[in-house]
């Protein structure tokens, strides 16, 4: 800068104001996108919690008319069909809280059932198999990644665990129903081809690429004197990466085995293809199952909208959402938090 | 370099821009997903002017979506209920119009070896409600009953429910898949497993005969045996429109009708209606 | 001795589990190749379906797919890259609507894709579409008030838009500083700079970000089960009110309602294997690019 008097004082400018003001406005959507979810999740749920009312029903047969049907097609005989359930279809029944609570879900039915029990429980028992095989491999193999795996390897290895991540859901479900399903039947034997096992096996494959990942990162995190004071105080390479680096990088592991959860929670086409749908509650691994998920993937499209069996299914996206969003919420900032305490003034 | 790919695309696109003057928009039940298509295949090639939109999903799919406003026809496997009606009828002002358009034997799919070639309505209705649940009540190996049946928003389950189990629910541990397709998928490989679903499905797994009660005959689904009545689980097919059809749907209904249209029912595996 | 053991073990057994998921991405791609290359032809790519489902070719599905994912780009690229700028240009890291962004950004990055799909019903095709409807014609005709390729697109475009947002934003980190300085000190605003000097840095990364959240929209399925997508149409959408196929829908009707599974496994293999191709092409090229990237910023 040469002399001369520097007017350091910022001019207003009225188009870098609008241009701030409209970038501001526009990142502004994402968490818009966020408050309309919560609010039109659970505004086509909220129905359930007010009582219904109940629609006069008139007894009297509602006969349609028909068309193309001449006098001759009469004299055929068929199956008399019985009316009896039709009549009372699962848009008028009640969802109490007693209701959702049961153990069945019946919703097409003379009384529909709404018991969620089976459905929760599904979708917790498919999610914690899924977890408790895909973490460890998970875990493992970023350990092999960032501390054992030649240079060379561990530029092909990222990549290529990451490229599972871009498996479509709906190839992996593909591939269990036609493939994993058959071949683990002969392998062990078991009654259902279908069961949650099979589901949790499938969506573990889901899993598995965000918990490696996430721990990857973490274990790159951790500060290099670390490991070098370590190693320089004689202890060998794994004892490092098992004493030292692991439990240094604990925090982001819980955060990647959070995030693996909620992935696998709020999976909908692998477990809609591979685990059977029964709504059942049994601890049993290998009986099939019906998840939250796949049974909004099933039945929405089916509904009548704004029957109490729509505003349900809306209840259970609720549900999904809700558990999600503390699931992200926790690994965010209980994970931040512990990470910054852990490295302050370090990194 | 992004130029030339969106050039290409709207290039595709326009390509199949062919404006259509006349659509119509069928709805529902996945029963009836193949026979539909065929209709509106064969149906377009005939009437280039019209265009046939086809979708599956399920009778209760079809339904709402005509409640909702959403379709021209909806096809479903079973009939409408009260309760559907009512709700056209505060939608629309209308009872919605009904036409039968094909007959269904319902089959009994079993795997091609399962030694039990036969059952009593009785027998089904046990099976499916959870009362039997090994094949050696009813004269089958000892092994435990694989029990497949269909999500509860399509035709088959509801007709299922209403005239096999007298409308009381399905056992929980019925594996409820989301098409026929899947549930003659899962018998062809589940040596213990039974199934229900369209007669037009059954490919690589052995039909049951079905009898009314212990001491008829039992019959296997077949043209005559459902026309006659002798088999005793089939039903309509059915269509049904908001109002009486007109025009382009009018021609298109009437050519369902027609001896063309019924020729094609039978080449998919159902039985015609006239 | 013994710790000697217990290391190798642990050694090992970290080898094993990654050798255990590159075998079982192996096993997967050399099934779904295996099972669909012969079928993979001109016509079978270039052909709609035919014989009600059982035979032709998914034609109508790949075109939904690439209309999907480019109506889809329209709305996420734009307004995630404009929020990975306020980030990274514009923001102050310590206020409070930064961190309620950047919270925003990761929580809908976690929101499961069938809740999206409920959003989208809720939200797009009833309240939006239906009121637009309402305004037109007074509910007597629903024309927008149902699924159609418009809302499914908007629907993905909220699921991806995370994806978006953290490439670009890594993009745009990348650009060195004095760059910025420089320009700002040659007399340009902020925005001029941006503008001029930042985003021509960056353009690879908001590449990048396109394709990447092209490439999960292509896959996914849930959103768009009940916003727009349908088993069979005899044409192409011609207007943003029509519905179109999909791939990953096809191949999950296709696996789960056709009439014969059996005699289709062939066109289930292929429609799985030309999904896969296409999501595979797409994260191959975002790798290349990051390379590319990479190799310009040294």
């Amino acid at each position: 800068m040469v002399g001369g008097n520097i007017n350091l004082k910022k001019r207003f400018r009225f188009g870098e104001f609008i241009a701030e003001k409209i970038i501001k406005g526009v990142s502004f959507i994402s968490f818009a996108v966020i408050v309309l979810i919560f609010i039109f999740v659970f505004r086509e749920a909220a129905p359930i919690f007010s009582p219904t009312k109940q629609t006069s029903t008139t007894n009297t047969e509602l006969v349609q008319e028909t068309y193309g049907e001449e006098s001759s097609a009469a004299s055929e005989t068929v199956t008399e069909q019985k009316n009896k359930s039709v009549e009372s279809s699962g848009s008028e029944g009640d969802a109490t809280a007693k209701n959702l609570l049961g153990n069945e879900w019946q919703p097409v039915s003379e009384n529909p059932k709404y018991g969620l029990l089976p459905l929760i429980v599904g979708s917790f028992k498919v999610t914690f198999i899924a977890v408790l095989i895909g973490a460890p491999i998970a875990i493992l193999a970023a350990l092999y990644t960032s501390f054992f795996a030649p240079r060379k390897l561990r530029e092909f290895l990222k990549p290529a665990i990451e490229f599972l991540s871009g498996f479509p859901s709906v190839v992996i479900g593909f591939f269990a129903l036609v493939t994993l399903a058959s071949l683990f039947q002969n392998l062990f034997g078991y009654q259902y081809r279908l069961n949650a096992f099979v589901g949790g096996i499938a969506l573990s494959l889901a899993a598995i690429p965000i918990i490696y990942s996430v721990t990857e990162d973490a274990l790159s995190a951790v500060p290099k004197f670390m490991t070098e004071a370590s190693l320089a105080l004689g202890a060998t390479k794994w004892q490092t990466a098992l004493f030292v680096v692991l439990p240094a990088a604990t925090p982001g592991v819980f955060a990647a085995l959070l995030l693996g959860v909620g992935r696998a929670f709020g999976e909908t086409m692998i477990v809609l293809m591979a685990t059977g749908n029964a709504a059942l509650m049994s601890i049993d691994f290998f009986e099939p199952i019906r998840t939250m998920s796949a049974t909004i993937g099933a039945e929405m499209a089916e509904v009548v909208f704004g029957d109490t069996h729509y505003n349900v299914l809306f209840f259970i996206g609720s549900i999904l959402f809700v558990f999600t969003f503390i699931l992200n919420a926790v690994a965010e900032f209980y994970v931040r938090n512990k990470l910054q305490k852990k490295f302050q003034g370090t990194a | 370099m992004i130029k030339n790919i969106l050039i290409l695309l709207t290039g595709i696109i326009a390509f199949g821009f062919s404006q259509k003057n006349e659509t119509i928009t069928v709805k529902g039940s996945d029963t009836m997903v193949i026979i539909a298509q065929r209709w509106a295949e064969l149906y377009m090639s005939k009437h280039p002017d019209v265009t046939v939109q086809v979708t599956g999903g399920g009778s209760g799919v079809g339904i709402s979506a005509l409640i909702n406003g959403t379709t021209d026809i909806c096809n479903a496997s079973r009939p409408m209920k009260k309760s559907e009606k009512e709700k056209l009828k505060q939608r629309f002002n209308t009872l919605g119009v009904e036409i039968k358009v094909a007959k269904d034997g319902l089959a009994i799919y079993v795997r091609e070896n399962n030694p039990v070639t036969e059952l009593t309505l009785q027998q089904l209705k046990d099976i499916y409600t959870g009362n039997i649940t090994n094949w050696k009540q009813v004269g089958g190996p000892d092994a435990k009953i694989i029990v497949y049946g269909r999500e509860n928003s399509s035709g088959t389950y509801v007709y299922f429910k209403d005239n096999v189990l007298d409308s009381e629910d399905f056992a929980p541990s019925v594996q409820t898949l989301p098409g026929t397709a899947a549930v003659v998928n899962a018998v062809s490989k589940d040596k213990y497993g039974i199934g229900y679903g369209g007669e037009a499905y059954a490919k690589g797994i052995n039909i049951l005969k079905v009898k009314k009660d212990a001491n008829s005959t039992a019959y296997p689904p077949t043209e005559e045996n459902v026309k006659s009545g002798d088999y005793p689980i089939s039903r309509y097919l059915y269509m049904y429109t908001r109002s009486r059809p007109t025009g382009v749907m009018k021609e298109y209904i009437d050519w369902i009708l027609s001896k063309e249209g019924q020729e094609i029912v039978t080449k998919v595996g159902y039985f015609p209606v006239k | 001795m013994k710790k000697k053991i217990i290391g190798w073990m642990f050694v090992f057994s970290t080898a094993a589990a990654t050798l255990l998921i590159v075998s079982v991405i192996g096993f997967m791609l050399f099934e779904i190749i295996r099972g669909g290359w012969g079928k993979i032809s001109w016509e079978f790519l270039t052909g709609a379906p035919a014989e009600g489902m059982t035979a032709g070719g998914i034609f109508p599905a790949i075109i939904g797919t690439v209309l999907l994912v480019l109506i889809m780009s329209v709305a996420a690229v734009p307004i995630g890259t404009i929020t990975a700028i306020y980030l990274s240009e514009y923001a102050n890291r310590n206020s409070i609507f930064t961190k309620l962004i950047r919270f925003a950004v990761n929580t809908l990055a976690g929101v499961p894709a069938i809740v999206f799909g409920l959003f989208g019903l809720g939200f797009f095709v009833q309240f939006v579409g239906g009121g637009i409807d309402k305004f037109i014609s007074g509910d007597a005709q629903l024309h927008w008030g149902q699924p159609n390729i418009l809302w499914a697109s908007l629907t993905m475009a909220l699921l991806t838009l995370p994806v978006v947002i953290v490439s670009v934003e890594e993009s745009l980190r990348a650009v060195p500083r004095d760059l910025r300085e420089g320009s700002l000190a040659l007399g340009a605003t902020k925005f001029q700079t941006i503008i001029k000097v930042v985003l021509p840095n960056a353009y690879t990364g908001i590449l990048t970000g396109a394709i990447l959240a092209v490439g999960r929209g292509a896959g996914e399925v849930a959103p768009i089960l009940f916003t727009g997508v349908a088993y069979f149409l005899p044409h192409l959408p011609s207007s943003l009110s029509d519905q179109f196929m999909q791939l990953g829908y096809h191949l999950y009707v296709m696996s789960t309602q056709s009439t014969d599974v059996e005699a289709t496994i062939g066109i289930q293999y292929a429609t799985a294997l030309v999904l896969l191709a296409l999501t595979f092409l797409l994260n191959f090229s975002t790798v290349f690019l990051r390379y590319r990237l990479r190799a310009k910023a040294i």
